[in-house]
């Protein structure tokens, strides 16, 4: 099953390894992971997505609360939750296409960000299988580059995750 | 107060502060500064070993036996990769240890300097926690911060990697009496109601099993493991290393558990109904195949302070995170507080039943035979130390006879690495012991294979006269992976077999030691008498022992605990 996992650690040099490492060491699988200091300076907060039975998302959870530099952890995916991922996506836009990728990317909520003569690129924001569900209907050789940034989660309602 | 001193002299000092008596190391360009303090003063005692792997192992070993942080110095580069095994072998067995290393300059780093590695990222899967100090006002922090977090929660070994400039900046000291992490809060007390269900659990119980491990030893948790059991009579199994947290020479002791582990043992184990697993995590030595251990129907209580320690291998019923001793003591008070006891013809029954898996003698071996047996010379090193030695062990066929013959009552006086299973561990862990243990009697239970693993140490031992007894088993094989070429490859022993094997008299007395060969049976118990009565000297008894000698019982990988390979 899908987890997303939302790590709130110090934000020091080498933490960002310690949970790389971890899952390479312990061989769990990261489909994403995404990071940034939060309003407090000292804290960095991480999106992690994995893939895993529960006796292994449980053990991904514990073994990340051992990291002496993780403050607290959350499995979103236990409730209520928000998750939204950022994409680029530069595509070819010539002739007749040009029309149909622009009404394609508003029906996504995309903005285009960049014009040329023979290309858009479009930024998209939504849950990961938006995204997908966005490159699945452009036709598949007018995608010229994506980049995505990995998941970011936050619970539902007044319930944080805070030190 | 405050007064500035260098980074070096901080290093010094914030060992002083620790109480640190004693620590182990080598030098080199990185340290020199640091080096330069320790020679300046008295209250830290320097240890010069011959090879880093032996300092992070002696550092080990004075760690386990006393129940101290062990404190480890080297140098950059090779010094800190030579180091790693010993750092690993720790972090296997949750030992606590504070190694400082130095690192090439701050305006270096990166820059492939001479005897530059990258000292956090090699060895950052091998330490509980690490810190490279940037800044010397941090240092007195970190230093701090490294001993608070090796000894406390569950244990284990932290790195401090220090850039030769930091050494040399100066900055106020002021060693901070305390510090708290928010990031850092290891559970001590166990949760109530778990422990109430636990002794719901074991009120109902009719056939019950402890199964203790090295938690027991590392939280001093020895006497309320005991008083526990025995209140309940109830049988008691150790791990590896587990070995002297319940005395071995008690009548409901059932000896060591696992792989090598005695029949009676295993067999309660597989056919309890109750377990009570304490301090110990399951791993694949001890109870073979999950699988098959999922036969059979059995609520388990699991006592840990390490959450991550609990469902990893094996689902259990009745999770308590704590410290050993702390959940220990509660349940105890509680269990006391009951009226209700166990049903105790069920536990005659039980008990008859184990005494029945005992009569199966797992451990017999032949007494007449006139090539001395390995276990023979386990058994009167025994008698002659009256149970009482320090004994630390290196890793293989003699490692298992010393666990499985050497009867430990009493806990800190088993020394072994059990989890990374490293050989030339032995004799640098007995150098740590003995300096812990001045008068204390230290052997080295080992192999001709393992013992030149790190034999360059009867330097040092020759430098620090430290009295150790070498029980070398000698068998011209590396007899364990010979038993399993033996038993699982057809009898092709590739490349196990020790030729060219030194005169390790010879060599003994090359360093100044004493060396003893023995060939009979009929004169390993002078032997041994002899060598403890050399009390200032290292003596290095090389027995010739039984090549064909094979560990029983064994339950082979992949198998389940009641399929033993018996003698």
């Amino acid at each position: 099953m899908r987890h997303i996992i939302s790590v709130l650690m110090e934000n020091e040099a080498g933490a960002l390894s310690r949970v790389a490492g971890l899952f390479s060491a312990r061989g769990y699988n990261i489909e994403s992971l995404s990071v940034a200091p939060t309003e407090d300076p000292t804290l960095s907060r991480m999106t992690l997505v994995t893939i895993g039975s529960d006796e292994i998302v449980e053990q991904v959870t514990k073994q990340l609360n051992k990291l002496i530099e993780v403050v607290k952890i959350v499995d979103l995916s236990d409730g209520n939750h928000i998750e939204r991922e950022l994409m680029l996506v530069k595509v070819r836009a010539v002739g007749s296409d040009r029309e149909e990728i622009k009404r394609l990317a508003e029906i996504f909520r995309g903005c285009i960000i960049d014009v040329t003569d023979k290309s858009y690129t479009i930024e998209l924001t939504g849950p990961s299988s938006k995204l997908d569900a966005f490159l699945e209907t452009v036709e598949r050789s007018t995608v010229l580059e994506t980049v995505r940034t990995g998941a970011s989660g936050i619970g539902r309602g007044e319930w944080t995750l805070k030190v | 107060m405050s007064v500035e001193l260098t980074g070096a002299e901080i290093t010094i000092r914030c060992l002083q502060e620790e109480g640190v008596q004693c620590i182990f190391g080598y030098p080199g360009g990185a340290v020199l500064f640091i080096y330069d303090e320790l020679f300046k003063q008295d209250k830290v005692r320097h240890i010069l070993v011959r090879h880093e792997q032996a300092a992070i192992h002696a550092a080990d070993g004075y760690a386990r036996s006393s129940n101290k942080v062990g404190v480890a110095l080297v140098t950059s580069g090779p010094g800190v990769t030579n180091a790693v095994t010993g750092i690993a072998t720790a972090y296997m067995d949750s030992i606590p240890l504070v190694i400082i290393s130095g690192q090439v300059p701050t305006s270096a780093i990166g820059l492939d300097a001479f005897q530059e590695v990258d000292t956090v990222g090699i060895t950052r899967p091998c330490v509980k926690h690490n810190f490279l100090v940037k800044d010397v006002t941090e240092l007195a922090l970190t230093i701090k911060k490294a001993f608070y977090i090796a000894s406390t929660g569950r244990p284990g070994p932290v790195l401090v990697d220090i850039p030769k400039d930091v050494t040399q900046q100066k900055t106020k000291f002021a060693y901070p009496d305390k510090v708290t992490m928010r990031s850092y809060n290891p559970v001590i007390k166990g949760h109530t109601r778990q422990i109430k269900k636990a002794a719901e659990l074991i009120l109902g119980a009719k056939r019950p099993v402890v199964y203790a491990g090295g938690g027991v030893i590392l939280s001093d948790a020895a006497p309320q493991l005991t008083e526990l059991t025995q209140m309940l009579n109830f049988p008691c199994t150790n791990t590896l290393m587990g070995l002297g947290g319940y005395p071995a020479t008690d009548k409901q002791s059932l000896g060591m558990l696992g792989m090598h582990g005695t029949y009676e043992a295993n067999m309660a184990m597989q056919y309890c109904d109750v377990l009570v697993a304490v301090g110990a995590r399951f791993d694949d030595r001890v109870i073979g195949n999950p699988k098959h251990f999922f036969n059979e129907n059995r609520k388990i209580i699991h006592i840990d302070i390490d959450p991550s320690s609990i469902s990893k291998r094996v689902k259990v019923d009745v999770p308590i995170v704590g410290d050993v001793l702390d959940v220990l003591k509660e349940l105890i008070k509680l269990l006391k507080a009951e009226k209700e006891k166990p049903d105790q013809a069920a536990l005659k029954e039980w008990w008859k039943q184990i005494d029945l898996w005992r009569e199966r003698d797992c451990l017999k071996f032949d007494r007449e035979s006139q090539i001395i047996k390995p276990q023979m010379v386990i058994e009167k090193l025994f008698n002659i130390t009256k149970g009482d030695a320090f004994i630390t062990s290196d890793v293989g066929q003699h490692q298992m006879w010393a666990a499985q013959f050497y009867k430990f009552d009493k806990p800190r006086r088993w020394i072994n690495s059990g989890g990374l299973g490293t050989m030339g561990f032995g004799m640098p862990a007995a150098m740590g012991v003995q300096l812990a243990n001045p008068k204390g009697k230290v052997a080295c239970i080992t192999g001709e294979a393992s013992i030149q693993m790190c034999i360059q140490e009867l330097s040092t031992c020759k430098q620090y006269k430290l009295p150790l007894k070498i029980v070398n088993l000698n068998n011209r094989y590396m007899g364990m992976v010979r038993q399993w070429q033996e038993f699982f490859h057809g009898n092709r022993y590739a490349e196990s077999y020790m030729n060219a094997l030194p005169d390790f008299v010879k060599l003994a007395e090359s360093y100044g030691h004493v060396g003893i060969k023995i060939e009979r049976p009929e004169d390993v118990e002078d032997a041994l008498k002899e060598a403890f009565k050399l009390k200032d000297q290292l003596v290095f008894m090389d027995f010739i022992t039984d090549q064909t000698e094979n560990v029983f019982p064994m339950v082979p990988g992949g198998k389940g605990l009641s399929e033993m390979i018996l003698v």
